[in-house]
């Protein structure tokens, strides 16, 4: 079963295909084998079917996924995300996170918030918070806090930088452990950086220029290839002020 | 569905990197985003991309009757369309405030300078004239919708070529574009519209702002001009004080703009006429980048070509004579006419309605023999004046009829679009 996995990591695969995991009789005695599927691979009884188009990837030991490209961003649970606080209505937030309906946010959701110590958000602040529930039946929810009650860098942010948007393939690679586009943005010059996994990205840079250079490169740095992307950071690194 | 909120972030950015003379893409003030004017296969079809911007515009005409106070002048119709892939906000059939500002301005921009000489659109004074009909879509909204649809309408104007038209004392003949080439409109000027965006209440101006840019804005000026340096039009929205030498200063950077754009349209519509007269390939397909994938392409592979020839006569001679051209048709009904006797009815109907089909054409075609053979038979629908009426000739016939469309008949494509008065 795993076999037919394995010959396709690395290959593009579109919505449609499928592995039919029919088990000859020759091996019955070894043990079923556990596979997770990633995004973009739903099970159908016993099938298993691609959704989305993109490359297959594959993680020790068992999970397997498809990397695909999009810039529509779709609540998921446990996702840390970048949203604009759009309207206070009694006790709760409603927030843009870029998907197809605002997330709600509950005051009491941020750490030291109580009934009588309200927690200072206006209209129109960023708040970095994560998904309690996100689902397409209901409403998405969102929080400031983790579960042992501490902020853990969640909360509002944002004086003074630049807010823009990217792809999500973008945002996953600049998130991944071993980056290589962070390693090679952090020997340009100092910057704070907070990253969405909703395509949204914060910048602040010590100047209004250095903050635009950073938030232009990492908008064009996209589609480039690894080469591209070095000989661009260097030329820039060398004409910078 | 609702657009992202400005973030109060975002806002204070965007104003504090204005008062330090920077752009979000590093323009200078008065920097337009790059414009590129590309045309498709159909005179009268242009696409402007500014920046991000993207507009397509198309222009038709149709024959129609006058207005009763102005008898021997054209009349110019003008539609923008805000589509929902430009932007999440806009919403199909919605009528939004943008949406109407566009529309009046751009109406006030081209219909009001007189741009276009509509006396030349008369055909015949008080009964036919020409209808031009500019339909702007708004394809990605990225800032600066107005110049970009000005752009777009006016080449697309100039571009557009009416089909030509013949009057011979009472008749009006209305040419094909296989007949005779399409005449181009009869354009005195071109108005173009550039806007300028103000912040801090009036104190820092920008030319051609992006949707960002937009929405931090205090105020808009919009000037149409033309490269004459006459103003067409001229608009402030937003509220914002202006005194009298800010708004000298944008007419002068309005008319420095103006006439960079006007020699970059004429250049895109002198690009396109060449490539049309030496058969080069045109249009907007032609004008995107070669990216193909070529997944069906085979490899050339050679093809036996000695006795082509031979082969072709042997296949000639060999097949059967071809049946008999269709004679001329039967007038069975007045409004009505059949060529040939028609086929038997494929459809596996049942058998009843079959009879009385064939008794039905029978009783026809006895009653109605006597009229059969003319050498010129005219048919014309008399419900409709805009129906084509066709001339058939007994040796040359095509239909207008019924059944059949059976082998044989095609000839060539002599369609006179004849109206009678």
């Amino acid at each position: 079963m795993l076999s037919c996995f394995k010959d396709k990591v690395g290959d593009v695969l579109l919505p449609g295909d499928v592995f039919s995991f029919q088990m000859p009789e020759s091996i019955t005695d070894s043990k079923p084998e556990k596979v997770v599927c990633g995004p973009g691979l739903r099970r159908n009884g016993d099938e298993v079917l691609v959704c989305k188009s993109g490359i297959l990837r594959h993680k020790q030991p068992n999970l397997y996924w498809i990397d695909s490209q999009q810039r529509r961003y779709v609540p998921g649970k446990g996702e840390s995300v970048i949203g604009i606080i759009a309207a206070k209505s009694g006790d709760i937030f409603k927030v843009d996170v870029g998907g197809s309906e605002q997330a709600s946010l509950s005051y009491l959701a941020f750490e030291g918030a109580t009934k009588r110590n309200r927690p200072n958000v206006q209209v129109g602040d960023l708040v970095y918070s994560q998904f309690i529930i996100a689902n397409k039946d209901m409403e998405p929810e969102l929080v400031c806090i983790d579960s042992c009650g501490r902020a853990n860098g969640m909360g509002v942010f944002g004086a003074g930088g630049l807010l823009f948007k990217v792809s999500l393939g973008l945002v996953r690679r600049l998130l991944a452990p071993q980056s290589e586009i962070a390693k090679d943005l952090e020997k340009m010059f100092p910057f704070e950086i907070v990253v969405g996994m909703n395509g949204r990205v914060w910048v602040k840079s010590k100047t209004i220029q250095q903050t635009l250079i950073v938030a232009n490169l990492l908008e064009s740095c996209e589609n480039m290839t690894a080469q591209q992307r070095q000989t661009l950071f260097r030329r820039v690194a060398d004409g910078s002020i | 569905m609702r657009d992202t909120p400005l973030s109060n972030c975002e806002r204070d950015f965007l104003l504090k990197a204005i008062e330090e003379k920077k752009r979000l893409d590093g323009r200078q003030t008065y920097d337009y985003r790059s414009i590129k004017i590309s045309f498709g296969t159909d005179y009268g079809c242009c696409f402007v991309d500014l920046g991000k911007t993207r507009i397509m515009a198309q222009v038709s005409c149709e024959l129609i009757t006058p207005k009763e106070n102005r008898p021997n002048e054209g009349i110019m119709f003008f539609n923008i369309e805000l589509s929902p892939m430009a932007s999440p906000s806009f919403e199909m059939g919605r009528q939004s405030e943008l949406l109407v500002k566009l529309n009046r301005q751009l109406e006030r921009c081209l219909r009001n300078s007189k741009c276009i000489d509509t006396e030349s659109l008369c055909v015949v004074s008080g009964e036919k004239v020409w209808q031009i009909r500019v339909d702007v879509h708004l394809l990605n909204h990225d800032g600066n919708l107005m110049d970009a649809a000005s752009i777009a309408a006016i080449a697309a104007l100039c571009h557009f070529r009416r089909p030509d038209v013949g009057i011979q004392g009472e008749e009006v003949t209305v040419y094909s574009t296989e007949e005779r080439d399409p005449i181009p409109l009869s354009i005195y000027h071109m108005p173009i519209c550039v806007s300028f965006s103000f912040f801090q209440q009036g104190t820092y101006l920008l030319v051609d702002p992006c949707e960002r840019e937009e929405r931090v804005m205090d105020g808009l000026l919009m000037i149409a001009m033309n490269k004459h340096r006459e103003i067409c039009s001229i608009q402030s929205s937003g509220g914002i004080m202006l005194l009298k030498d800010q708004v000298l200063r944008c007419s002068k950077i309005a008319s420095v703009k103006v006439s960079e754009i006007t020699e970059l349209i004429n250049k895109a519509l002198a690009n396109d006429k060449k490539a049309r007269k030496t058969g080069g390939k045109f249009g907007f397909a032609e004008s995107l980048p070669q990216e193909r994938i070529t997944a069906l392409k085979t490899d050339v592979s050679p093809v036996e070509m000695s006795d082509v020839k031979e082969k072709a006569n042997e296949i000639v001679q060999r097949a059967e004579v071809p049946p008999q051209t269709v004679p001329s048709p039967v007038l069975t009904a007045p409004g009505t006419g059949q060529v040939g006797e028609g086929i038997e009815n494929s459809w596996g109907l049942e058998e009843e309605e079959e009879e009385e089909e064939e008794e039905e054409t029978m009783e026809l075609e006895e009653g109605h023999e006597e009229k059969e053979r003319g050498d010129v038979v005219v048919i014309s629908d008399s419900g409709s004046e805009e129906e084509d009426v066709v001339i058939l000739n007994q040796v040359t016939t095509k239909e207008k009829a019924c059944s059949s469309n059976q082998q044989g008949a095609v000839a060539s494509k002599q369609q006179k679009k004849k109206k009678r008065k």
